[in-house]
């Protein structure tokens, strides 16, 4: 694929290790989630496997939890999934060998992959980056997601304050988006929204209405950094 | 949950990655659109977080869950490690249902 530099590349692996960890538990957790949300254990699978997005992953099990259709379960959670074509732009030049692995490095495009990679300077030490970091990560997330989906089937998500797990997690991945003002300000727009248009609306449309925070973006930011990291793909 | 769903986002989800990664490459993208894009999640984070904790349904709703949320988002602002935040935020909300 790609010529590694040894010392460089063990860097990498114990900076993937400890993010790993992180991404072990919440695709534990996402798993837990989904099961208890009516998904198989092979669906929940399949959504890490083929998603491969915690922020989307969350957002349809979520929905679909609260009694929506699946038509808004999917329009949120593509919408979520966008911002990893903005990073797949900025990825193209590390992703640059052969179509097939080109295409292969394309699944592995998330918050992190993005962020190991775009913080080295050289090309070759970010291409080393994220070939030692992603499938590392790749490996974590799944692994997480199908030991929470086989034990998922034995917990009643509300007895152990589960149903307070999705807004939990939803935090800890929001924290990173408020550090700039236009994300302060789309998050706001958003969480109004959100409440303000449920009793209005069927459940999951609100949620969409709230993506119109997006274009609080049309105005320039100066202290926008280019990726934020929050502990899941 | 459909394996219709499941599919179709996977197949979304992948093109997205491949359409920046593969087939724009290095050509140029107006920066007002890729900053757009970037503050998505902070507007669907920030909604997905109000639904869960302050509506069942189509009904508004203030419990136990607004405690979960409040440990969690003083956790995450002071950059406690994940799993301490989700354990702490859960176990916070599971603690006041079982005194209330």
């Amino acid at each position: 694929m790609n010529h590694f530099r040894a010392p460089e590349a063990r860097r990498f692996v114990s900076a993937s290790l400890v993010i790993g960890v992180a991404f072990v538990v919440f695709g534990t957790s996402f798993g837990v989630l989904a099961v208890g949300a009516g998904a198989t254990v092979a669906q929940a699978c399949v959504l890490s496997l083929f998603v491969y997005t915690g922020a989307s992953q969350m957002s349809v099990v979520s929905v679909i939890a609260a009694g929506g259709s699946p038509a808004s379960a999917f329009g949120g959670a593509v919408l979520l999934a966008c911002r990893n074509a903005v990073y797949g732009l900025a990825m193209s030049p590390v992703l640059n060998g052969r179509l097939s692995s080109r295409l292969l490095g394309a699944q592995w495009v998330i918050d992190e992959t993005t962020a190991l990679a775009t913080a080295e300077h050289d090309p070759s030490m970010r291409r080393t980056a994220f070939w030692v970091s992603a499938p590392i990560l790749y490996a974590a997330w799944n692994l997480g997601t199908l030991a929470g989906a086989l034990v998922g089937d034995s917990i009643d998500p509300s007895a152990f304050g589960l149903d307070a797990a999705f807004p939990v997690m939803f935090t800890a991945m929001l924290v990173p988006h408020l550090r700039t003002r236009n994300g302060r300000r789309a998050a706001l727009f958003g969480g109004v929204m959100s409440v303000a248009l449920a009793p209005f609306m069927p459940v999951g449309l609100p949620i969409l209405v709230a993506a119109f925070g997006m274009f609080f973006g049309l105005s320039p930011e100066h202290d926008a950094p280019p990726v934020r990291t929050d502990g899941a793909p | 949950m459909t394996w219709t769903l499941v599919l179709l986002l996977g197949a979304s989800a992948y093109a997205l990655k491949a359409l920046g990664a593969v087939v724009i490459g290095d050509r140029a993208v107006p920066p007002a659109l890729q900053r757009c894009l970037l503050l998505i999640p902070a507007a669907l984070l920030a909604a997905l977080i109000t639904k869960d904790t302050f509506t069942s349904g189509q009904e508004i709703v203030v419990d136990a869950r607004l405690v979960g949320l409040a440990v969690a988002a003083v956790l995450s602002w002071r950059r406690a490690p994940f799993a301490l935040t989700v354990f702490a935020g859960v176990g916070a909300t599971a603690l006041l249902r079982l005194v209330a």
